[in-house]
């Protein structure tokens, strides 16, 4: 009877019912990365004290019932910092990540497909973007127009299309050398068609995981770029800003420069855990 | 009586990954004697390579030898260790794999390769080993065996390669070799080489043998005893005479039928029409940057004319680089021709697929060899079949839907199939969707690119029925591309045979017993036949083997 009873509560557990299998790893990783974006939705109403105010006498103060992640250099709510932080790392990471990946995807593919010059044009203007450091490219651009978050977008996207673009055209060229798509093309289908309904659906996959990755390495640049100082501006604060803020708590061990480093921590984390277990589909179903 | 191996009660089960068993092999058990070969015959999903690669003690990733016993010389494969069974392979069981070029390493030299195995058992001394291999080389009647070995394995041909590896295999001096499926990858003229050597050096010294194969007229040269398997049980075991002329289970029987060409009835009322449905005249196709005469720089295709006249069939032959694939992918336009005129239905078509009308485009259809990569493995059944029907004739969902199921049901598949994708299906069902494709278009002509060669006899001959069938009830014409002359000739009304790139002969059916040009003559004499006798009574003229193998 238990041993039943523990099979069904572990076949719940991964899914198996759906049709998916899906493991306790990626699972952890998806609620944490759940955790996150519902932090960043509704942090305005769930923070204890305004962001700005300060409201500790102490600066750096410890962990204590009233401030639960201590306080910064100023004496303001780390907690409530980090809350409100949540916004702008996931936000602009989101955003950049989805502009990022949607346009090198689609440019990847089309390259692929269309092949000849166009292709070769694409390949090496995008080959000369990837060629300029990154951190760099984002010093010169927010210096020479300001930082504002639609700038830090823009910026973080033209940044990471070249990745995307050279990792789907890789996939895209693959599948474009399959029969299916030389049926295709010799009934007439269009372009748009082939890379819509014939190639996007079997690099879907591994465009995903590299979607991941890809915030990852967002999450990561951003936080140094505000670290840096050319992020996230003052008053508000993303977290890697919390970090440089409150970089003069290091020497007295102070949870306001921990704080941030661990949600960026968890955060990065969580994204390549659960991209390294996405459900899987269960192929053999004749039970 | 003591038997070399002795498989009792054999039991293999693989785990899927919803975390069932299945038994793939189920109990199954049978004897070999010293020096004796055994064949493994059955169609693919029967488990004949999961039982040959037991007699290693090995079972692929996923399975698992669940019970029974292999023994092999008196040791029991499913019981030794795993470092146990390291020291039995190679020097007293070796393996011969299908494809002799994926089981070379393309950066070292062949004869490093082939006397690995005796450095790694430290059987003998780097020289002796050369000195061996040199005379397995010449037993094998491979050419210049004393400097083959310092070649790379791109720098000889897929016979030769194939007899490598069994020199590979030998080396060690094995009581016990295995082959799968050996020359299922070569043509025929080459497949007589091949097996000649390995039936040669087999009775010289002794070894006995493991052939796995699906193809009952190759096993019936080389084998003294033939176990049938369907399904992982063994459905008949006899000696090869009992096997192929007293066959008593249902399912031997029907793959000897298979085997026996079925002559194509009356070649149906010929409507010779006043115009063909296709003309070709004079075709150039190739690959490569275009020459300053305005050819290719490789000439796949040369100066081939034909006719396929409406409600007939073309059969067009020859061995592999013949150029038969890229002549079906010039008629197309997947590869627009150089030089020469298509003339299809009355009109004739732009080279390229581009430059065809979508009528036009429909009215000829292709289908590919292997159903795998010419399904898209992301979509469903459904909607493989419905594209056709929406981009050719605009049907809406409804009609579509019904459409679907009447495709189904022509290629004779339940109609429950269609939410399945094409990973889910077996060969034979991938191959029908993609017949069903073809279909959905409502052409008239229908090339067919080797469809039936990735499939096994009793399937293959089903499709073939299928294909019939459907031209008697919808007056379709196939081009049929084979390297089989069995299957061309049980559906074909004209064969073309063709050499490098060129149409050495056009016969009918009713004369392909005595073909006129001398690699017709070589070709059709190669094609192994159900006697056991077949292979040491063929005579070949060696000038003309010389002159049209330099493969």
């Amino acid at each position: 009877m238990t041993m039943t009873n523990s099979e069904t509560k572990a076949d719940r557990i991964s899914g198996t019912r759906l049709g998916y299998r899906f493991n306790i790893i990626g699972m952890v990783g998806l609620s944490v990365i759940l955790f996150w974006a519902l932090i960043a939705i509704f942090a305005p109403l769930i923070i204890p004290y305004p962001v700005g105010e300060i409201v500790d006498l102490d600066y750096f103060g410890p962990m204590s019932r009233d401030f639960w992640l201590g306080s910064d250099y100023l004496g303001r709510d780390m907690l409530s910092r980090i809350l409100m932080g949540a916004r702008y790392t996931v936000g602009i990471s989101l955003a950049a990540v989805t502009i990022a990946c949607f346009s090198g995807v689609m440019l990847g593919m089309f390259a692929a497909v269309a092949g000849g010059w166009l292709d070769t044009v694409l390949s090496r203007f995008l080959d000369a973007l990837n060629s300029i450091p990154s951190k760099l490219f984002g010093l010169v651009v927010v210096a020479a127009v300001g930082s504002s978050i639609p700038v830090l977008i823009l910026t973080l996207s033209v940044i990471y299309i070249p990745g995307a673009y050279r990792f789907a055209r890789a996939l895209a060229v693959n599948i474009n050398a399959m029969d299916f798509i030389t049926v295709a093309r010799i009934r007439g289908e269009s372009t748009l068609y082939l890379i819509r309904s014939e190639i996007l659906p079997n690099i879907v996959g591994p465009v995903l995981a590299d979607l991941g990755i890809r915030f990852v390495f967002i999450v990561l640049l951003l936080s140094g770029l505000s670290f840096l100082g050319l992020g996230v501006q003052p008053p508000y604060a993303d977290w890697g800003a919390l970090v440089r803020e409150n970089i003069g708590g290091l020497p007295f061990g102070a949870p306001a420069v921990m704080a941030p480093s661990f949600a960026i921590a968890s955060l990065t984390i969580s994204v390549n855990l659960l991209i390294d277990n996405l459900p899987k589909k269960i192929r053999d179903r004749s039970e | 009586m003591v038997n070399l191996v002795e498989i009792r009660d054999l039991k293999v089960e693989a785990t899927t990954d919803s975390g069932r068993r299945v038994e793939i092999i189920n109990g199954v058990s049978f004897d070999i004697a010293e020096g004796e070969i055994v064949a493994l015959i059955g169609e693919s999903g029967s488990g004949k390579t999961t039982i040959a690669l037991t007699l290693m003690g090995h079972a692929r990733p996923g399975c698992r030898i669940s019970g029974g016993s292999v023994s092999v010389a008196g040791k029991d494969m499913v019981t030794l260790s795993e470092k146990q069974r390291a020291r039995v392979r190679g020097t007293e069981v070796t393996y011969v794999p299908q494809s002799a070029a994926a089981a070379f390493n393309p950066a070292t030299t062949i004869m490093d390769q082939v006397i690995e195995v005796t450095r790694i058992h430290g059987i003998m001394s780097s020289d002796e080993a050369r000195a061996r291999a040199v005379d397995l080389f010449r037993a094998l009647s491979l050419p210049e065996p004393e400097t083959i070995g310092r070649r790379y394995p791109h720098q000889v041909s897929g016979g030769q390669l194939q007899r490598l590896s069994a020199a590979m295999a030998l080396i060690g001096d094995p009581k016990l070799v295995i082959f799968d499926e050996p020359t299922t990858a070569l043509d025929v003229t080459t497949q007589i080489e091949v097996l000649r050597a390995f039936k040669s050096v087999m009775k010289k010294g002794g070894i006995a043998g493991v052939y796995v194969s699906h193809d009952l007229a190759v096993v019936a040269q080389i084998a003294d005893r033939i176990v049938v398997l369907k399904g992982g049980e063994t459905k008949e075991i006899g000696t090869t005479e009992e096997i192929l002329n007293g066959a008593k289970h249902p399912y031997t029987r029907e793959l000897l039928a298979a085997f026996e060409p079925k002559p194509r009835g009356a070649a149906g009322a010929a409507e010779s029409g006043p115009a063909p449905l296709l003309e070709i005249e004079n075709l150039i196709a190739g690959y490569g940057q275009v020459q300053a005469d305005g050819l290719p720089l490789v000439r796949a295709v040369e100066h081939v004319s034909l006719k396929v006249e409406k409600g007939r069939n073309l059969g067009i032959i020859g061995e592999s680089g013949c150029g038969k694939s890229t002549l079906a992918r010039t008629i197309a336009g997947i590869l627009p021709a150089a030089v020469g005129k298509i003339v299809f239905d009355g009109k004739e078509l732009g080279r390229s697929a581009r430059e065809r009308s979508r009528d036009e485009l429909r009215e000829m259809q292709i289908v590919f060899q292997y159903a795998d990569t010419a399904l898209n493995p992301a979509k469903s059944v459904e909607d493989i079949l419905a594209r056709p029907l929406t981009f050719y004739h605009g049907m809406n969902a409804k009609a579509r839907s019904a459409r679907i199921d009447e495709l189904l049901d022509m290629v004779r598949l339940p109609r429950n199939l269609r939410h399945r994708r094409p990973g889910e299906l077996s060969g034979g069902q991938k191959q029908r969707v993609n017949f069903a494709r073809a279909l959905a278009a409502d052409p008239k002509l229908i090339l067919c690119d080797e469809i039936t060669s990735a499939l096994d006899t009793v399937v293959a001959a089903a499709v073939i029925d299928l294909l019939k069938e459907l031209q008697r009830e919808l007056g379709l014409s196939y081009i049929f591309i084979s390297h089989d002359l069995s299957v061309v000739e049980s559906i074909c009304d004209e064969i073309v045979v063709m050499y490098g790139g060129r149409k050495v002969e056009e016969i009918s059916p009713a004369k392909i017993k005595t073909p006129e040009h001398p690699y017709s003559q070589l070709l059709f004499s190669s094609v192994p036949r159900l006697d056991p006798t077949w292979l040491d009574g063929l005579e070949q003229d060696p000038e003309l083997v010389r002159a049209y193998r330099q493969r």
